[in-house]
């Protein structure tokens, strides 16, 4: 029973606390990214514009799919596979990816799209 | 309601911390007005405290020596005479220090006018130093420490121009002009809303005032007296190409390509604005996307149609076309 709560705060303690990547898969994990600055990131960029984000005031969008459960999803615009690789590429060029995409390549550092990665992740 | 909320809500500027507060006065008649409101502010907690004291006094106290608070001089003194003398003393003092707010002597080193219609501003930079007139919308840009003499209009219903950092607010009334002077007294950005309900969207008409020193203004206004960039790359291209055909010159204005409406927003230098639809958005590819495909959605009321017949690679050169008019 002791070792419970080290169990549960381990991840937090290494850098992942936060909008609830303790709860992230492993394979989920975005080396680097910090969810909690990934959703101040959306907010500055203005994601919800096309998007609807479950947990961001005003995120309503509809030019863009829901990314409510995003986390679930197999594909990402159902064109890539939904890996953390490919959404850390996807959230900043997605033409790159998807040449037929309406998502333009987005107004951030490599740094910022690891960190959108990782709070992507946290929309179960 | 949420809808109507939200938008204010995400459009986010980092280090912003009151950018819309009459109570951080960036300007000369901000100021007197914060002084005013402070005087008022604690005077009155003032007066509530000595009351609330006075009323517990006379409830509490033995009533051998509380009686006085029951007679006649006392309630003439505080409940007639104090206030009479308190209320003009205040009136006087507000009307001496604020009697030329809005007003300015001096001759504007710019005039600039702006019309309020549902649901933006339309801004005109009006001809300066022999060098033509500029049309911007829905941001207004000043030189700091300089008077600046704002023709005020409405296109339509009444709206109310308050920047609360800079000035007071004052109304715009269809037929009518008013002219308020605003002079900025510290760079920097400051927000405006619509003070006045002018519809469905009056929430979600704002706008950005940026104060520059003198030299940076007057670069920044012969920027924009300039046509449009010349798009180099391919995407961007296509997307100025489809902006004509289209049709979007039929509302919109870019100068330097074959678009040259009256009805929306000026668009030459549209990448170069802090925020789109009025406030609403930040300025990036990806929301003029959003707001090209469902500005209906995005703002319901709005003029601008929701434009959902262009392919996915169609949108993005638009909006990437229109990202680059900076």
């Amino acid at each position: 029973m002791t070792a419970w709560p080290a169990i549960v705060t381990l991840p937090v303690l290494l850098g992942l606390g936060g909008c609830g990547e303790a709860d992230t898969p492993i394979a989920q994990r975005v080396v680097g990214g910090d969810g909690t600055a990934g959703r101040a990131v959306v907010m500055r960029v203005g994601c919800g514009a096309c998007h609807e984000i479950p947990g961001i005031l005003g995120a309503h969008g509809i030019v863009g799919p829901s990314l409510r459960h995003f986390a679930r999803r197999s594909m990402i615009g159902g064109v890539v596979a939904n890996q953390p690789g490919m959404l850390v590429r996807w959230v900043r060029e997605a033409p790159a990816l998807a040449p037929d995409t309406a998502m333009p390549s987005m107004p951030i550092t490599e740094n910022e799209a690891r960190d959108v990665a990782a709070y992507l992740y946290t929309l179960r | 309601m949420r809808r109507l909320l939200a938008g204010s809500a995400v459009l986010v500027l980092p280090g912003c911390e009151g950018i819309q507060s009459a109570l951080a006065p960036k300007g000369a008649d901000a100021s007197l007005i914060a002084q005013v409101s402070w005087v008022v502010f604690i005077g009155a907690g003032l007066i509530f405290a000595l009351v609330l004291g006075l009323t517990l006094y006379a409830l509490l106290a033995p009533q051998a020596r509380s009686s006085w608070t029951a007679s006649h001089g006392f309630i003439i003194g505080g409940g007639i005479v104090f206030p009479v003398v308190t209320l003009t003393a205040l009136l006087v003092y507000g009307l001496s220090l604020t009697g030329s707010v809005g007003r300015s002597t001096e001759v504007p080193a710019v005039r600039i006018e702006v019309t309020g219609e549902q649901f933006w501003w339309r801004v005109r930079y009006q001809e300066h130093g022999g060098k033509a007139a500029v049309d911007a919308a829905n941001e207004l840009h000043i030189p700091v420490g300089q008077p600046v003499e704002l023709t005020l209009r409405s296109a339509d219903v009444i709206h109310s121009f308050w920047v609360p950092n800079l000035a007071g607010k004052l109304d715009m009334i269809p037929g009518q002009q008013n002219v308020l002077s605003i002079k900025a007294s510290a760079p920097g950005t400051y927000r405006g809303q619509c003070a006045e309900y002018c519809g469905i969207q009056h929430a979600q008409m704002a706008f950005y005032v940026v104060a520059h020193p003198p030299e940076a203004f007057e670069r920044w206004l012969a920027e924009r007296r300039e046509p449009a960039a010349e798009p180099l790359a391919d995407l961007v291209k296509r997307g100025r190409d489809l902006f004509v055909a289209v049709g979007c010159g039929a509302c919109h204005t870019v100068r330097g390509i074959d678009a040259s409406g009256k009805i929306g927003p000026d668009l030459t230098h549209v990448g170069s604005r802090r925020s789109i639809g009025a406030g609403m958005w930040p300025n990036n590819a990806g929301t003029l996307a959003a707001w090209i495909a469902s500005s209906q959605h995005l703002k319901p009321g709005n003029k601008m149609p929701s434009f959902n017949v262009l392919s996915g690679t169609e949108l993005r050169a638009v909006a990437t076309y229109l990202e680059s008019l900076k």
